[in-house]
This record gives C-alpha cells, structure tokens and sequence, in this order.
C-alpha cells in the first residue's frame, strides 16, 4: 500500500544558491554603506552609490534576498519531508524561484535609481509591490497544494509556523503598499503623516515577526533536531509559543512610534504588546537550547550545532532586549540612536545569519550526497562569524549610548552641553570603524563559507528527484449527524475557510479604509497648515529620491533637550499632507523638522554642495549633483493631480498654473543664491531641495 | 487617526483567522498526540549511501 514518490532537491538547491549570491552581494553593500559613515568618500563620487541610496538596498537586500532566499530553501526541503509529498508544482516551485530572483534583480536596479517609496524595508516602488504580491501568492498555492495532498496528518510545527508567515506577510504587504502611482515608478502613500508612520511601523515590526521570525523558528524547530538527533525539547511548549507568539506579535508596531505624535494611548497599547511578547519569544529560545539538552557533546565537535546555540542564544537577546527598549523610558534614550541599529544586527548576523548557515552546511550534503568538504573551515567560519558579530555590535552599543546621553546633557547652566549635533558624530566615529571590521570579519566568514560548500557540491553530485514512500493518508472524513450543519463542514475545510476569512478580511479592509481616501479625513487639525507649493513638494521627491530620510529624522519628540535644540515638538496636525510621512528611524544626522528659515539658501546651498565647508569633519557626503541635475518639471501637473485626489486641497485648476509657481519661486531662490555670490540656474534640483528645506516647520513657528 | 482603527481591524482579523485555525487544528486533532511528532521527524531514511564519494579531499570529513 506505499506510495512512491520523489522529493524535488534541485529547487532547495537553486534557493540555496541563491541565497550564498544576495547574501555575499548585500553584505557586501552593508560593508560599503558601515564604511561610508567614517568616510564619506567611500561613496567614490556617485549618487548611484551614495549612504541615502544604497543603505535600503542592504537592508532590502539582507531581508527578502539573503533571508527570502534561505526561507524557501528551508521551506522546500523540510516541508516535502514533513509531509511525505512533493511540492504541489514544479512549474510553481520555478515561477516562484525566478519571480522572486527578478523582484531582487528589479530592486537592485531602481533603489540605487533613486525610485524609492521611502517606507522602510519596503522602499521598492509599485510595480515590484505588485509582482510581489503575485510571487507570494504563488508560494503560498504551491505550499498549500502539497499541505492539502500531505500524506502525514499531523502538522508538525515548523508547518504552522510556514501558514502563519504566509498569510500574514501577505497582509503586511498589502495593506503597507497601498499607493497612488503618478508613473511608471513614482507613487505616493495614500495614507498622510502619523496614519502613514502607523501603517509603516505595523508593517516594520510585524515584517521582522513574520518574515524574520516565524519562518525561522519553524527552520529550527525542523533542522535542529535533524542536527542534534533529538526530538525537540517539549512538543507541547513549541505548540504553545507558537500561538501566544502570532497573536501578540501584531499588535507590538506602535512601540517603533515612541514620544512622536502618535496619540498616546496607542503608543500604550504598543508598549503593552511588547513586552508581553517576551514570554512566547523565549519560549522558543528555551525550547531550541533545551533540545541539546544530553547532546552538548555534540555541540562541541559540530559546527553546525555551535552556529545553532550561537544563532539562539542571539535570538533570546534580541527578544530579550526588544520589550526592554518599548519601555518609554529605555526608548526615550535608545531611539534614533546606534543601539537600534546594534539590536538589529544582533537578530540579523545572529539569528538569521546563524541559522541560514547551520542549515546550508547541513542541507547541501545531504542533498548532494556527500560529506562537508571541510569541518575545519566550516569551524573556522564560526569563529569569524562571532568574532565579527562581537565586534559589529559592542562598539555599537557603546555608540548608542555616547548618543543618548550626549544628546541630552545639559550644563549646571541649563544650557545643551553638546548644541553642536557633529560634536556627538565626531565622538562615536572610532566605533564605526571598528563595525566595519566587524562586518568584514563576518563577510569574510560568508565568503570561507561559499568556498567549503562549493567544494562539498564538486565532490558530490545533486540527487534532483530523492526517492520516498509512505503510507497514503488514510480516506477523507464523512460528515455524520450534527457535523454535517454548514459551520461544522466549514471547520473541516480548512483551505476554503483560509479563503473566505481573507474575503473577509479585504472587505472589512475596504470598508473601513474607505474614510481615509475621502478629503474629511485630511481635514488639518493646525489652520495655519498649508500644502506645499510646487517647488517645495518636486523638492520633496528629490529629497526622497536621494533617501535623505536614512539620517535625517523629521520628528522633534517632546523632551527639553529637543525642543532646546531643534525647537518646538511635532504635532500631528503638521504632516497632514505628507504622503509619504519623513520622520526618519535613526538620526545621523541633526533633526530638520524646523529646519526652515534658520539658515539662509546660501548655507544650504553650500552644505549640500560641499558639507565640510560648513561643518568640518562632516560625514554627509557632497551632493554636486543636485546642482548640475536639471529639475523634472513635467511631472508636477500630475504630482498636484495625484496629491488633490489624496485629499490635499489644492485649488481646482490649480495643476496648469503649478509650473509657473514654481518657476517663480525658483527664480526667487536663485536671486537670493545670486547675491551671495553663488551662481545657479533656477531650473537645478538644488533650488527645489532648498525650498523643501526651507519650508520645514514654518508652518507653525511664531513670527 | 482613522487608520489605527483600520489596523486594529486588520489586526483583529488576522488573530480571528489564526483563532479559526487554532480550532481547527484541535478538531481535526492536530493537538492530541503531541508526543509522537516531536520524534517523528527524525524517522526519515534520507542517509546519503555512501557511494562516488571516495575522493576525498581532506582529512577532516565530518562523519555525520
């Protein structure tokens, strides 16, 4: 009565190629940009290249390429064995390998472009959102496919873990990606300042719960058994935390919105969530390590177990230390800080990094029926790694903290000690040499890594179609008696109960969002909030092109040291025409929410053009080409067309009178640049970038 | 501030839809062994025969 039947490996092994490639390629990128920060030249003169551009492309790169890439590698291989099938569809499995390969290609090429939405980790504009959309769904049929014709009935847990991040990633997504396109790659948010900021942070907290979290405990809960040759610690608990996990996992977002202008009590309900998520997260670190437990010899002979313990353990420290940071106190000092930047990391080199690696060391043997090439190398690989991780994150830590502080001190005088913002640069600058040799080390440990396995496949060769049998599931259920009423029924179908909720779910979505598209909503809170002129909004879009946003935070929290500093807090009812909303997540550089009107155009001219001649020892890199590059003006009759249909409320009419506006302004901005003896033509991307900066925070600031 | 009251939607949705799941997990008893699957798993015939493999290339092959 067994069924035979082959497991496909050459898709687990295109993945896992795949997943070497980015991984090597966005690494590297990382290296560039950890560079860039300590010297500014390193951006070899290129906008194409430049901090702004390129830190969202590592970080898109590292995230859906490198991790994307290692999840459906993962997912592939296990769930064929877990549930006794093939995968639904070959052609599927190759339309999602190739779709998801073009998406990355696709990216690469519009980020360093300038084509960016700005959300963060979700920078890549429309038409890439769409066909990410369709790849996911194309995963997801093909993951459903093989879970329907399963021969095994019990799921094992890894499984539910794999649902949960499909189902849920396909909603983050979606409700994060609804824009308004003005061409073929420019769009905005249909959603303005803190409902733009609220919809980013619940995509941006939930993408690291369901796209850097549950498909990787699912990972765990598969290959470290396999590795350890021990049933995991407690199956009841790993079904436990994997519940209480996703349902309080997506409610934490607002705790990224901290002291901003988010209403209070939602910034409660963020904090509230957070912490609570200790209890699931560390469930299942103790689960992973306690699986070892009796097989810690193991742990000392195989490098695979050692990058398993290491990748866990950095896992518990990053839950460990992310309820600590929604506390508003800790946030108070961490955020904008490098100590995000070091927490993240922890998570990224630690956990998905490890994790990945433990599981191609292991996989491409297996698959390729040979013995690892080199245990040594593959040791030598863990050491580097940790080493690199220790020394990426401690001096950011220490940076973190030199930040936070420095930030807020006051003399006994009640005056900013530090009123110089490059002052609290200049100080942390050691550290972000000694982070760039800690991503060397780690890189150099990929790159070892690439060499063993690329060994290992040459003296094997690739079993494409593994031989497996097992037991048909046994015949389908009969509806008797009291189960045979229609919700009965429905509860044992779960496919088509997966897809009525998500009717459901995109219903109530429209519905309710309905509101937020209409004008009503848009209504501005603050009378003297006007939308911005022609200039000022091409101006915007410029600097959004060149990702300013990465270093410059538009958010000025509610604390003495930054009203003294920067000026009066934000209010909600400023970014009511902001689509997208700029409040930035790490301060490189100085706040520039009041940025208007302290400085003349002169300055900003010559800060943009060449920043150490204002601010020696700067790190911002010079930004000639914006006084070279001729401003698009084509595009404003659509910019204004596209804003009114946001709710922004401009004129009727008003599009065909925009571009003379503009020219007018620009013209004004040029003769002032003039009589400082600066000469520049009025139609130059400078002078829009000028009049954007000049606007900020004038809206409300007492003449 | 409409749009947290979307997202609480959104969000109450997605944990109806888990919840739906959850129970049809228990139905469909998912969750009345949970012994056997734990080691389960590692009942796979799926060791590499030990063939074509001769050339070998350095000394400290792990030995699985």
């Amino acid at each position: 009565m067994t069924e035979k039947f082959h497991y496909d490996n050459k898709i687990v092994r295109n993945f896992a190629l795949a997943t070497i490639i980015w991984g090597i390629v966005g690494m590297t990128i990382g290296l560039l940009i950890a560079m860039q920060l300590f010297k500014p030249a390193m951006n070899m003169g290129s906008q194409y290249t430049t901090f702004g551009r390129i830190r969202p492309l590592h970080t898109n790169a590292v995230i859906f390429a490198f991790v994307g890439n290692a999840i459906f590698m993962g997912v592939y291989y296990s769930l064929q064995r877990l549930l006794k099938a093939r995968m639904y569809s070959d052609i599927l499995s190759k339309i999602h390998f190739w779709g998801w390969q073009l998406i990355i290609i696709a990216t690469v090429i519009t980020l360093p472009l300038g084509l960016t939405s700005s959300h963060e980790y979700a920078e890549m504009e429309w038409p890439i959102d769409i066909a990410i959309t369709i790849i996911w769904v194309v995963f997801g049929y093909n993951m459903f496919g093989t879970i329907i014709k399963r021969r095994e009935k019990h799921m094992y847990v890894a499984i539910w873990f794999y649902i949960a991040t499909f189902v849920t990633v396909a909603v983050l997504h979606i409700v994060n990606s609804i824009q308004l396109p003005v061409s073929a790659f420019k769009s905005y948010y249909v959603y303005a300042g803190v409902q733009d900021a609220l919809v980013q942070w619940w995509y941006g907290h939930n993408a690291v719960a369901f796209f850097l979290t549950t498909p990787y405990l699912g990972m765990m809960y598969y290959f470290l058994p396999k590795m350890a040759n021990r049933p995991v610690y407690s199956y009841k608990l790993s079904i436990l935390h994997f519940w209480s996990l996703i349902f309080i996992y997506i409610w934490a977002g607002p705790h990224h919105l901290l002291y901003t202008s988010l209403p209070s009590w939602a910034q409660s309900l963020g904090v509230a969530f957070s912490v609570m998520l200790i209890a699931p997260s560390w469930g299942g670190m103790i689960n992973g390590l306690l699986t070892l437990r009796g097989a810690w010899d193991k742990v000392r002979e195989d490098p695979k177990l050692k990058f398993m313990v290491v990748g866990l353990t950095a896992y518990g420290m990053a839950t460990f230390e992310g309820p600590l940071l929604a506390f508003k106190q800790i946030n108070a000092i961490a955020h904008y800080t490098d100590w995000i930047v070091a927490h993240v990391h922890v998570g990224a080199l630690g956990w998905n990094g490890f994790l990945t690696f433990a599981i191609l060391y292991w996989l491409i043997p297996r698959i390729y029926n040979t013995t690892l090439y080199s245990v040594k190398l593959a040791s030598f690989h863990f050491w580097i790694g940790t080493l690199g991780i220790i020394f990426y994150a401690v001096p950011l830590y220490f940076s973190g903290f030199t930040q936070g502080l420095m930030w807020k001190e006051f003399t006994p005088e009640g005056l900013l000690k530090y009123p110089n913002f490059l002052e609290t640069v200049l100080q942390i600058i050691p550290m972000y040499v000694m982070r760039a040799i800690g991503g060397a080390l780690y890189l150099t440990g990929v790159i070892v890594m690439t060499y063993n396995l690329i060994k290992t496949m040459k003296a094997g060769k690739l079993v494409a179609n593994e031989a497996a049998e097992a037991q048909p599931l046994p015949p389908v259920y009969v509806a008797q008696g009291d189960d045979k009423k229609l919700h009965r029924m429905l509860e044992r179908k779960p496919m088509i109960f997966m897809v009525l909720s998500l009717i459901v779910i995109l219903i109530g979505g429209m519905i309710e969002m309905m509101p937020t598209f209409t004008i009503k909503s848009n209504i501005p809170t603050i009378a003297s909030v006007k939308p911005y002129t022609p200039l000022e909004l091409q101006g915007r879009d410029v600097y959004i092109r060149e990702g300013c946003v990465n270093c410059h935070s538009q958010m000025i929290r509610p604390f003495r040291s930054e009203t003294e500093r920067y000026g009066e807090y934000s209010k909600a009812g400023e970014f009511v025409y902001d689509h997208p909303f700029l409040w930035g997540s790490k301060r490189t550089g100085p706040d520039l929410q009041r940025e208007g009107g302290k400085y003349g155009n002169a300055w900003h001219y010559n800060h943009l053009y060449d920043p150490q001649t204002m601010s020696p020892g700067s790190i911002m890199p010079p930004y000639e080409w914006l006084a070279e590059q001729q401003l698009d003006t084509t595009t404003t009759r659509v910019k204004i067309n596209a804003m009114r249909t946001l709710g922004v409320p401009y004129e009727k009419g008003y599009e065909h009178q925009a571009n003379s506006d503009l020219d007018k302004q620009a013209k004004a901005i040029a003769a002032d640049l003039q009589q400082n003896n600066i000469k520049v033509k009025s139609d130059k991307e400078i002078i829009a970038i000028i009049a954007y900066l000049q606007r900020l925070g004038t809206d409300i600031k007492a003449k | 501030m409409n749009m947290i009251f979307m997202l609480i939607g959104f969000s109450i949705l997605l944990a109806l839809l888990f919840l739906l799941a959850f129970f049809w997990a228990s139905k469909s008893g998912q969750h009345d062994d949970l012994f056997t699957p734990g080691v389960r798993v590692l009942f796979e015939e799926e060791e590499p025969q030990e063939t074509g493999n001769e050339e070998k290339s350095d000394e400290d092959h792990s030995t699985r």
